[in-house]
């Protein structure tokens, strides 16, 4: 035990050099850090640049001076004095400085350190600013991951199969768009707050589920885009512990991440949820997701809290067969009263067919056949084809499968389709 | 993104003689609050002393049994931390604030591990 312990010590302790030291705490750090200096300057894209400076001269000063104390604060601190120099200078920023000159003049600079719930404000200010609705779900999606998330330009890329240059561009034209909008850099309160709220959640949930159910590409699932978007979810839970539909949510990804061991087989292809090993769900992750829909309260629930408790109703489970059908036909109920959609009521129509029988699934899921929005998403045919296979209806059912076949994008998905369609 | 633990190492003994200063307990709650903000804390808890403890041992195709407080052993473990981070130097830097926050006269060890993820039956584990 004593000789293990120095080993791991010896290996990892002195092999860390300073340049490696500073860059992870500014990935520790760098969201408050751009968050911070934002409030300074009103300007996201111009904050993110000052918060590189800082990196810079970290990189520079601390091989000399050694890592400071507070590492953190020390960043900040620097970036933080570098923003208001600019502003104040005004060489670069000339507009700037006629949008916050006057408040800087007015007001003293921010104090230092910083207050932990300043910081939150800061944060939540930056979470509210990077989401807003202004941008597209896609432009929001790259920012949220690039500055709260901490992801790289090239990672972002690899996690949604495009290029390093394509999500670099995406990233400054949101920038740029902020800016051109005047977007203020606040957290939004009263009216506009729900609506301001569901864009942020929306993002977090996007990233969640390219990495949950991918869309395109050979993988049926990338892992980890589901932890970005889960330590994502986190964070808002740290941020907003008043709002429900954070909990929500945040439940919702711990009890969907607790299945991803058991989604896919040996040989990488997609196991249904009736014959997922559940052995293989992640425990911890399950009694996480339950303390956080625990913590979202007593409702009325939100279409996230809801959602989670769906997914809770599996996760309660011990074998397929124990699922509370009815329970979750009834929230599938509430959730389609929530917010009306083919796919809500598709899903509901799984849950009915599975507490009342295949032939009263079949009946919803027949009134969804002409719903334009289903065109082309192989899920429509997949449940019926399930459904007319339970039914005895091989022929048709067939039929069903292979049509579904041709719908998705997902080349795994498309086997076990194929193989479904071949036994029916 | 890998999981950690951090197993955190006391010398029960003289940690029981040697009281923290008053604002401890304080500074523990800041970082604890500060590393569950960052969405990197999986779970958290402190362990009874050793004096409640019982150790198991299986050698020989025999159990034996030997009941805690372990006073052969000058560090226990007394704690645990789960995260998830992107990578070792991020666990690390994580362990080293948390040691920063105990008193200078104490002395602790955090001992940090990757959690060994993937296939969990032992004949599915890649060959070293």
């Amino acid at each position: 035990m004593a000789v293990t312990g120095t080993d791991a010590v010896g290996t990892a302790g002195t092999g860390s050099t300073t340049a490696e030291t500073v860059e992870t705490v500014f990935r520790i750090e760098s969201a408050r850090i751009v968050a911070a200096v934002a409030r300074v300057v009103r300007d996201v894209g111009l904050a993110e640049e000052i918060a590189q400076d800082a990196l810079v001269a970290a990189l520079e000063q601390w091989p000399e001076s050694g890592v400071p104390e507070r590492p953190g604060a020390w960043l900040t601190a620097v970036a933080k004095r570098r923003a208001i120099d600019l502003v104040r200078r005004g060489e670069t920023y000339a507009r700037k400085l006629a949008e916050v000159g006057r408040t800087l003049e007015d007001t003293p600079p921010p104090p230092e350190p910083a207050d932990p719930e300043d910081i939150d404000d800061d944060l939540l200010r930056l979470v509210f600013t990077a989401c807003h609705p202004v941008l597209s779900a896609e432009a929001r999606t790259a920012l949220t991951l690039r500055l709260l998330g901490g992801l790289t330009t090239q990672e972002i890329a690899r996690a949604f199969l495009t290029s390093e240059a394509t999500v670099a561009q995406r990233i400054v034209r949101a920038k740029r768009k902020l800016a051109a909008a005047g977007v203020p850099f606040e957290v939004p309160y009263g009216e506009d707050r729900a609506g301001r709220l569901s864009s942020v959640l929306e993002v977090v949930y996007l990233v969640f589920n390219e990495g949950y159910s991918a869309t395109a590409g050979d993988d049926l699932c990338r892992p980890a885009l589901c932890e970005d978007a889960l330590r994502l979810a986190r964070v808002l839970e740290g941020l907003m512990p008043g709002e429900p539909e954070v909990h929500g949510l945040a439940a919702l990804l711990e009890l969907q991440a607790s299945r991803i061991p058991a989604r896919t087989g040996h040989g990488g292809e997609p196991v249904l949820l009736a014959d997922q090993n559940r052995a293989r769900w992640n425990r911890m992750l399950i009694l996480r997701g339950l303390e956080a829909l625990r913590r979202a309260g007593e409702g009325p629930y939100g279409p996230y809290c809801l959602q989670a408790a769906i997914a809770a109703c599996h996760a309660r489970a011990v074998r397929y067969e124990d699922t509370d059908w009815a329970v979750i036909a009834a929230l599938y109920g509430r959730l389609a009263a929530l917010t009306p959609s083919p796919v809500v009521e598709l899903n509901r129509a799984v849950a009915v067919s599975m507490a009342e029988g295949p032939g009263a699934g079949l009946e919803l899921v027949d009134a969804l056949t002409d719903e334009p929005a289903l065109r082309g998403y192989h899920l429509l045919p997949s449940v019926r084809g399930d459904l007319l296979e339970r039914l005895g209806r091989g022929e048709e059912a067939r039929a069903e499968f292979e049509r579904a076949a041709t719908l998705t994008h997902n080349e795994r998905e498309r086997e076990l389709l194929l193989g479904r369609a071949r036994r029916s | 993104m890998p999981r950690f633990i951090s197993l955190i190492q006391v010398d029960e003994q003289s940690i029981a003689t040697q009281a923290p200063d008053p604002d401890f307990e304080k500074r523990m709650g800041a970082l604890f609050e500060e590393i569950t903000k960052a969405g990197v804390m999986l779970d958290t808890a402190g362990l009874a002393p050793t004096s409640q403890a019982t150790r198991l041992h299986w050698s020989g195709g025999r159990i034996s049994q030997t009941d805690g407080p372990f006073t052969e052993s000058k560090e226990v473990v007394g704690g645990y931390a789960l995260l998830q981070v992107k990578d070792r130097a991020e666990a690390l830097e994580w362990a080293r604030r948390f040691l920063e926050v105990h008193p200078e006269h104490w002395s602790v060890t955090a001992e940090v591990r990757e959690i060994q993820e993937g296939p969990s039956d032992p004949s599915e584990l890649p060959c070293p």
